[in-house]
């Protein structure tokens, strides 16, 4: 039984690959483990697995530094592992290339979830020219976005933002990414701009704004559409 | 003068030898009319006073000095250390004599004092260190517990249990497993506190959101608790700390939960005030106003000052708790230079309002592109 996808493990402690061997093999997933970076490299190349689970402490070398020598040939998702608090590792190892990230301790369910949305947004490119998601739909061609069939009035970088969050959907985008991607790389520190905008349109397509089932906050890293 | 640090070795030399120099000098004005052994006891008085607050070596010079001057200025003939009467050289002797044991014994007191004091510590440490055991093996131990014996339950093999039961069991695991979780959290916070590791991380913060988004979290601690939210809708963005707050917030609504009886209200509510600053004219100061209130039993009145104190637990005290929450609060609220207060309601449950003077940013004012 497998449903042909291959997962390698990059993480020094054994009771975590354990944990993770039974999860995802439980889901069909081939599984390869390494326990350091070293071996993590020289596996992702002998094996080319389809997504890479790296822990951010391990023993031999700095998981940033890692990931960034996997990034300069490895094209398919990386998430990473970390531990609580770390904000500042987790957007630096997001503007490095990594896909997605989960702090432990986590729930195998998310786990689990993270990458079936990895792997989703690696073998489909986003190119509907609409989407569906709770009561609300966008045409991305008229730039028309509607609530229960009525049409709700975005600015231009309301619609922007809405567009950039849907095409990254389930995907942790960093605060700097969405600055830079919508209003420039000028903005990259000016998150009042991110903070307000997400309020708006919160208020717009959200049932309620304030229990946002949607646009998720990523505490101090930034925020991920989930289309559900 | 009065800025003077009496730690400096330098600075107590120089306080010594100023203290004798002056006290010569006024006795030298009234050379004619007072006595030189008048100058003699007033000389000592000083020698004692000095022994008092200085080390001893400070004070020795002190006691030279007085010898000296006594002896070139009061002793007669004048300026020169040269005695006449072998009873002026008596006295001389006897001053310094004295003016040594002074010195010596007021030393020797305070050394003794001190190995009290250090020995006062290290027994309150150990009292401290014991409380924290105690509470600490108790609050770790007891979801520990409940995981291992769900466990042992679940894998006996010659009893048959029933889903329902098998469900019941791993539900408890998952709710030890969050307990411990939380405590350990709380261990973590409490020693990058302690460590002084604590830089707040300041930026824009929408508080309205993170405190919806820490009640989404806590949703089934609060599922027992009515919560009333009175936000602000114009409320501002804040500089502050998102990790920090959220952390505030998750332990004061958690705290708010465990100590109030099922049904209790929890009212969070959060405002901006501003005040004129007559001094500038144009600036006004922006405060952002968090208050978390229930109607529960409240703190008692005689120990409300101590809520904050690490591993402190109220002597009536129901359900357990490590005494970190609230200091963790206390101290990731004062790290972003902000101040709590503990207060009963008059009509009784437990008021904490959190009140920071930081930068905000009005949110209409970006709406228009």
């Amino acid at each position: 039984m497998n449903n042909g996808f291959s997962i390698l493990v990059i993480d020094d402690e054994a009771q975590i690959r354990k944990l993770l061997e039974i999860s995802l093999e439980a889901n069909d997933y081939k599984v390869l483990f390494a326990v350091s970076g070293k071996e993590g490299i020289t596996m992702s190349a002998s094996h080319q697995p389809d997504l890479i689970l790296l822990d951010l402490g391990l023993p031999d070398e700095d998981g940033q530094v890692i990931l960034k020598k996997l990034r300069e040939w490895y094209q398919n998702p990386i998430i990473i592992l970390s531990v609580k608090s770390a904000e500042e590792e987790i957007v630096k190892a997001l503007d490095s290339g990594a896909n997605d990230y989960l702090t432990k301790p986590f729930r195998t369910q998310e786990l689990l979830a993270r990458i079936r949305t990895a792997m989703r947004n690696k073998t489909t490119v986003n190119n509907e020219l609409t989407t569906i998601f709770g009561n609300c739909s966008v045409d991305f061609a008229s730039r028309i976005v509607k609530a229960n069939d009525e049409i709700i009035k975005l600015t231009a970088t309301e619609y922007n933002l809405l567009a950039l969050l849907i095409k990254n959907d389930g995907r942790v985008l960093t605060h700097q990414y969405i600055l830079k991607e919508i209003w420039g790389q000028s903005y990259a520190d000016q998150t009042q701009y991110l903070r307000v905008f997400v309020a708006q349109l919160r208020k717009k397509i959200e049932e309620d704004a304030n229990r946002p089932k949607f646009i998720i906050t990523e505490s101090g890293v930034g925020y991920r559409f989930n289309s559900g | 003068m009065a800025k003077l640090s009496l730690k400096s070795t330098k600075n107590q030399y120089l306080i010594s030898f100023l203290s004798v120099a002056i006290v010569s000098l006024l006795c030298l004005l009234v050379r004619d009319v007072i006595d030189y052994k008048v100058v003699g006891y007033l000389l000592l008085v000083v020698v004692s006073l000095l022994a008092i607050f200085l080390e001893i070596k400070a004070v020795l010079l002190g006691a030279i000095l007085s010898v000296l001057a006594l002896d070139y200025f009061f002793i007669k003939p004048y300026y020169t250390l040269h005695i006449d009467s072998a009873e002026d050289a008596l006295l001389l002797i006897l001053f310094f004599i004295i003016a040594l044991i002074n010195a010596v014994l007021t030393n020797k007191f305070r050394i003794m004092q001190r190995a009290i004091q250090i020995r006062e510590t290290r027994t309150n440490t150990l009292k401290l260190y014991n409380t924290l055991l105690d509470s600490l093996s108790h609050e770790l131990r007891t979801p520990i517990a409940a995981i291992i014996g769900s466990i042992d339950t679940l894998q006996q093999k010659n009893v048959n249990l029933s889903p329902e039961t098998q469900q019941k069991l791993q539900n408890e695991i998952e709710k030890a497993s969050m307990k411990l979780n939380y405590q350990v959290e709380n261990l973590l916070n409490m020693s990058r506190l302690e460590s002084g590791y604590i830089y707040p991380k300041l930026d824009w913060c929408d508080v309205k959101e993170i405190i919806y988004n820490v009640c989404d979290r806590l949703k089934e601690e609060t599922r027992d608790h009515k919560i009333t939210y009175e936000i602000d809708d114009k409320l501002p963005l804040f500089k502050l700390d998102y990790g920090l707050m959220e952390q505030i917030v998750y332990n004061l609504v958690y705290n708010a939960t465990q100590h109030t009886p099922i049904g209790a209200h929890i009212t969070i509510s959060a405002k901006y005030e501003v005040d004129a600053d007559y001094d500038s004219h144009i600036d006004l100061i922006k405060k952002c106003v968090i208050t978390i209130s229930d109607d529960g039993y409240g703190f008692p009145p005689e120990e409300i000052d101590k809520a904050f104190d690490k591993f402190y637990r109220f002597k009536e005290a129901k359900t357990g708790g490590t005494g970190l929450g609230l200091s963790i609060v206390k101290g990731f609220t004062e790290a972003q230079n902000g101040i709590i207060t503990l207060s009963n309601a008059e009509e009784g449950g437990a008021v904490f309002e959190l009140t920071f003077t930081v930068d905000c940013l009005p949110i209409n004012s970006l709406d228009n592109e």
